[in-house]
């Protein structure tokens, strides 16, 4: 029989254990506490176990389920909240009150609820793996498409009728080439850490549209791209996941808080419930699924909390939606990775960590793309990684890792924090590798006008960028005044275009229509500056018109649904600027 | 049944092994009795076949291979709780040293605690008025917050945390229970006794409960100490219904005691010694702050540590960061300047006072007011370190106004002595020092909000400036 020999924090050996297979769920001890099998040898296979092991003793049994630890893929996943290893935390709550306590089971889903079932299909039919073969209205903004299960194909030889059904009812039956029959339910299971087949790869080629400006201007990302967020601590990571999981335009959001705070959940989680999406009008949560497994929940679930997430994007993907995934923070479950690595008293590679951990990393984000799927549609999954790096240092190997394998990096800044400069995404340091893909979607869909403003943009940043060592050693009252003038609009374009007000009703989204008029009044404002200051007018008299300041705060004054406001910016502009002449 | 063994097998700092164990669980107590009569514990880290590491609290002296009887207790370290805990004194694994005898015990409870489900807690709204501008108009305290205070030795973190415990007022109704868990891990028995004498000045001795480990106590007993202080205060909170503000200091010393641990257990160490999970130990402390559904109490948490060489980027302070809602940070140049207290408000933050001020809390314009005086602060920090390069009377007037403002802020704002300030105060103050700048600066703000409450003339004439002010003579020289 298995018994265990030695325990260290979440990692337990069993000696001379026979039967187990690498990746494989067990249960260990009295408690039943879930474990999976990371290595085996000849005298030992070594179990890392994802809840407390305290109390735990030598020679309690270890019991092998024949299974990998798997997500549990059905209808019930949107509006609710999930630990690391998918137990839903809304039962725990009910059933045991305010702690999780080790070896609590409950089942993922609502096993008992019932669902109003639509079929697609009819006896007769030939289908195969990740087709749809039913429909269910999960929420009111979701329909939930059953999908055939791995491993099934064949003719369909019973389909029940249209109907209400609860989760365990064999809704169709299947007969494969071997005459054997499949039953299929409304669940079936996927091994978290095996990527979900696709029909094929598709290019990049449309934005994630997140209504903030310095990312949907400055550094957009793809549907199906992967993104990074470094920042160090109180640089506004998790606000800007938030905002992003608020805003973005994908139809279902995985929020993934892997071993943050426990309070920050909870609002995720109230936040969501309340704030209705500006679209549909229906509230957020219900195209939302959360994963807590915060900061003291076991450190080896903070692990499988990132690919039971991924899973379950990917699952939703399957049925022809666009999903975006937030993981905050991939730093922590990095961590996982080191601590487990270090009871194992594995080799450590930089700082500790294993030597294996940009394969992980890899493997992570290349779950992320836009596919055909199996079912002859459509999806995507966009990653977006916050990172957190050790004393705010992107030279660490997670940072670094992790920007070999995405192609938008949003690189947060302590002084743009300091200074309250939200998004405080430093422009000279973060980069989109998209954009080239994504300009042609721009062109079409928003006007050609865009890409033109956003590289102009990009200019003057960089324009400011260098005057500002000048002005730095020598102070800006020296600078010409066509240099000042770079600075100022280079200082309207920070202020007024790339920080943005969370908490403001009218700028907490702003759509790409606004954003392009936006930028153009800038550009409007830049223009007949130099105009005056080539008149020879001294700088002083544009900065007395107030103009300036006016523009900095359009994007409080005109609300995203009344734009011709604009109009009127531009007659104020021109009047000002004639009076000088 | 409890299992007696006799003699060791080997002794390496504080650890102790044991051969041919059978039946003790992971992470179990144990009771060490020497042959000349006393009694240590420990405490079970790891298990390896019959071969058993224990970790004793109190230190290995006069341990030998043979002199020692073990014992053990078969459950995991445990505190005995009830209400009388108010207004005792106990050492750093929770034995009363106070000489008033044990505490009447109803119920036990597991000091490592269990982790919270999310979805019991509730999220943290109302404010603690503390009296201290910069603390609550900047970086206010919500009740259920864990908000550290970075501090550098030689600096006054004691002093203010002592003052916010002695001024923290929780908004919302009254007749509402209170109490105090002070956990001392590792400081002098000056500082100990400077905590225990104001708490006695304040007249709230009865309603404090401290945990001393003292910096010449055993250092594993650190380990234990702020675990035994949140197991109370959890308890106090969730079954008593009373809201506890957790005071504990050095978070350093701790972290200190935990790397010579895992040192000496030779496990692989992560950044400066510190070992891997040392993100994970401190969450498992500072995630037991908050409020729960099922309880009226709350924990509110106020850490202090002392940044090695004042260094933020420091192991501790980084990761304490990491899990914590904000930190207050302590400046150096501020304290050498008089100033108290004080506080470098551009590092400080609290992160759920987003949800807790404004209309219905504190007052309206309280957003707009933070967000303005963070962003003019910003730029005093520009313009002073172009002023040492170039000198201040080369600044662009602009750059002037906001040395001038910088000077009038730390001076009335951050500065404040120990007086006790009112949250309308402090923010009226706030748009009076705001008020020094012309109105076009103010450029983070609505002008509804600058409507009401920006008032030039008035801040000319309150901080005396000028008469031919700098704001006149920019006005004059772009003319």
């Amino acid at each position: 029989m298995n018994e265990v020999y030695s325990i260290n924090g979440p990692v337990i050996k069993v000696k001379n254990a026979k039967g187990f297979k690498i990746m494989e769920k067990v249960f260990v001890g009295k408690q039943k506490l879930l474990g999976e099998v990371i290595s085996i040898s000849d005298n030992f296979t070594v179990i890392q176990v994802y809840e407390s092991t305290t109390g735990l003793q030598r020679g309690e049994k270890v019991y092998s389920s024949g299974e990998s630890i798997s997500a549990v893929l059905g209808p019930g996943l949107l509006g609710n909240i999930f630990d690391g290893i998918q137990r839903p935390l809304h039962t725990i709550f009910e059933n045991s009150g305010a702690y999780i306590k080790p070896g609590t089971n409950v089942p993922c889903l609502d096993m008992e609820k019932q669902w109003d079932v639509t079929f697609n299909v009819s006896v007769g039919e030939h289908i195969r793996f990740g087709q749809i073969f039913a429909v269910i209205q999960e929420t009111s903004l979701i329909e939930h498409r059953l999908l055939v299960p791995k491993n099934v194909s064949g003719e369909i030889v019973m389909v029940k009728p249209n109907g209400t059904y609860n989760m365990e009812e064999v809704l169709i039956q299947v007969k494969d080439s071997n005459n054997q029959l499949h039953d299929l339910t409304m669940i079936q299971k996927w091994p978290i850490k095996e990527p979900r087949p696709i029909s094929k790869r598709l290019p990049l080629t449309i934005p994630l549209v997140s209504g903030q400006r310095v990312i949907d201007t400055l550094f957009p990302i793809a549907k199906g791209g992967s993104a990074a967020v470094p920042g160090g601590f109180g640089t506004g990571k998790t606000m800007m996941q938030h905002q992003f999981a608020k805003w973005c335009d994908a139809d279902i959001i995985v929020y993934i808080g892997c071993g943050e705070r426990g309070n920050e959940m909870t609002q995720t989680l109230d936040e969501f419930s309340e704030l209705i999406d500006p679209k549909s009008n229906k509230p957020l949560i219900e195209r939302t699924v959360l994963i807590a497994n915060t900061s003291n929940m076991p450190v080896a679930a903070r692990e499988a909390s990132i690919y039971t997430g991924v899973t379950i994007a990917e699952y939703y993907r399957d049925m022809g939606y666009h999903v975006a995934l937030m993981a905050d923070s991939t730093s922590r479950w990095a961590e996982a990775l080191r601590e487990i690595s270090g009871r194992l008293e594995e080799m450590p590679a930089e700082e500790g960590f294993p030597a294996y951990l940009p394969s992980r990393i890899s493997q992570f984000y290349e779950r992320a793309g836009y596919v055909d799927t199996l079912s002859e549609k459509s999806g995507s999954v966009s990653i977006v990684g916050a990172i957190s790096p050790q004393g705010a240092d992107f030279s660490e190997p997670v940072t670094q890792n992790t920007k070999r394998f995405v192609r938008a990096f949003w690189a947060l800044d302590k002084e743009l924090a300091y200074a309250r400069h939200y998004a405080a995404i430093n422009w000279n340091l973060s980069y989109s590798e998209y954009i080239n893909d994504l300009s042609k979607w721009y062109n079409k869909n928003i006007s050609t006008e865009f890409l033109e403003a956003r590289q102009k943009f990009i200019t003057i940043l960089a324009e400011e960028n260098k005057l500002m060592e000048i002005v730095k050693l020598i102070g800006k009252d020296v600078l010409p005044d066509d240099q000042k003038l770079v600075l100022e609009i280079a200082r309207v374009i920070r202020v007024g275009y790339l920080q943005q007000n969370a908490f403001h009703k009218d700028d907490t989204f702003v759509p790409l229509e606004k954003q392009l008029k936006m930028m153009k009044l800038i550009l409007y404002l830049e223009r007949i500056s130099q105009q005056v200051l080539k008149e020879g007018k001294a700088f002083s008299l544009l900065l007395r018109t107030n103009m300036f300041e006016k523009v900095i705060k359009v994007k409080y004054e005109v609300p995203n649904d009344n734009l011709d406001l604009f109009e009127d910016y531009y007659k104020m502009i021109d009047e000002a600027f004639s009076a000088i002449k | 049944m409890n299992l007696q063994y006799i003699g060791l097998k080997e002794i390496n700092g504080p650890l102790i092994f044991l051969d041919n164990v059978k039946g003790i669980g992971f992470e179990e107590v144990v009771e060490i009795r020497l042959d000349n009569g006393t009694v240590r514990h420990g405490r079970v880290v790891e298990i390896n076949g019959d071969l058993v590491a224990i970790l004793v609290f109190e230190g290995t002296r006069d341990l030998s291979l043979t002199n020692t009887v073990i014992k053990f207790k078969g459950k995991p370290m445990e505190m005995g709780l009830s209400k009388n805990v108010l207004g005792r004194v106990f050492n750093g694994i929770g034995d009363p040293i106070d000489n008033l005898g044990p505490v009447y015990v109803d119920e036990y409870k597991d000091i490592n605690g269990e982790p919270l489900n999310p979805v019991s807690r509730l999220y943290p709204k109302n404010y603690i008025n503390t009296g201290i501008s910069s603390i609550d108009g900047l970086t206010t305290l919500i009740r259920g917050q864990k908000l550290p205070i970075f501090s550098g030795s030689g600096m006054p973190h004691n002093d203010l945390a002592v003052q916010i415990v002695k001024q923290a007022k929780l908004s919302g109704e009254k007749n509402e229970k209170f109490a105090i868990v002070f956990a001392a891990m590792g400081v002098t028995n000056d500082v100990a006794n400077y905590f225990r004498r104001s708490f006695e000045e304040a007249g709230v001795l009865d309603n404090v409960v401290m945990f001393l480990n003292l910096s010449n106590d055993p250092i594993i007993e650190r380990l234990l100490t702020p675990r035994c202080a949140l197991t109370t205060a959890e308890y106090l909170a969730y079954k008593h219904d009373m809201h506890i503000l957790v005071v504990m200091t050095d978070i350093t010393a701790y972290c200190e005691a935990l790397r010579e641990f895992s040192s000496s257990k030779g496990e692989i160490p992560g950044r400066k010694g510190y070992p891997g999970y040392l993100y994970s130990d401190l969450a498992s402390l500072f995630e037991r702050a908050g409020i729960i559904k099922t309880a009226k109490g709350s924990v509110t948490q106020i850490p202090i540590l002392t940044m090695p060489n004042d260094d933020i980027t420091h192991p501790i302070p980084d990761l304490t960061g990491y899990i914590t809602e904000g930190q207050i940070v302590l400046d150096r140049d501020l304290h050498q300047q008089g100033i108290y207290p004080p506080i470098g408000v551009l590092p400080s933050l609290s992160r759920l006072m987003k949800d807790g001020i404004g209309a219905g809390y504190t007052r309206d314009d309280h957003q707009a007011l933070m967000n303005q005086i963070f962003a003019s602060y910003a730029r005093v920090m520009d313009a002073r370190s172009l002023a040492s390069v170039i000198g201040e009377d080369e600044l662009s007037p602009a750059d002037k106004s906001y040395i001038q403002f910088g000077k009038q802020f730390e001076k009335h704002f951050i500065s404040q002595g120990y007086v006790n300030r009112e949250i309308k105060d402090t923010l009226d103050l706030g748009w009076k020092l705001l008020s020094i700048f012309p109105r076009e600066e103010l450029d983070r703000t609505d002008e509804m909000v600058l409507e009401k409450h920006y008032n030039h003339d008035a801040a000319v004439g309150a901080f005396e400036l000028d008469k031919k002010s700098f704001i006149k003579e920019l006005n004059k020289e772009e003319i």
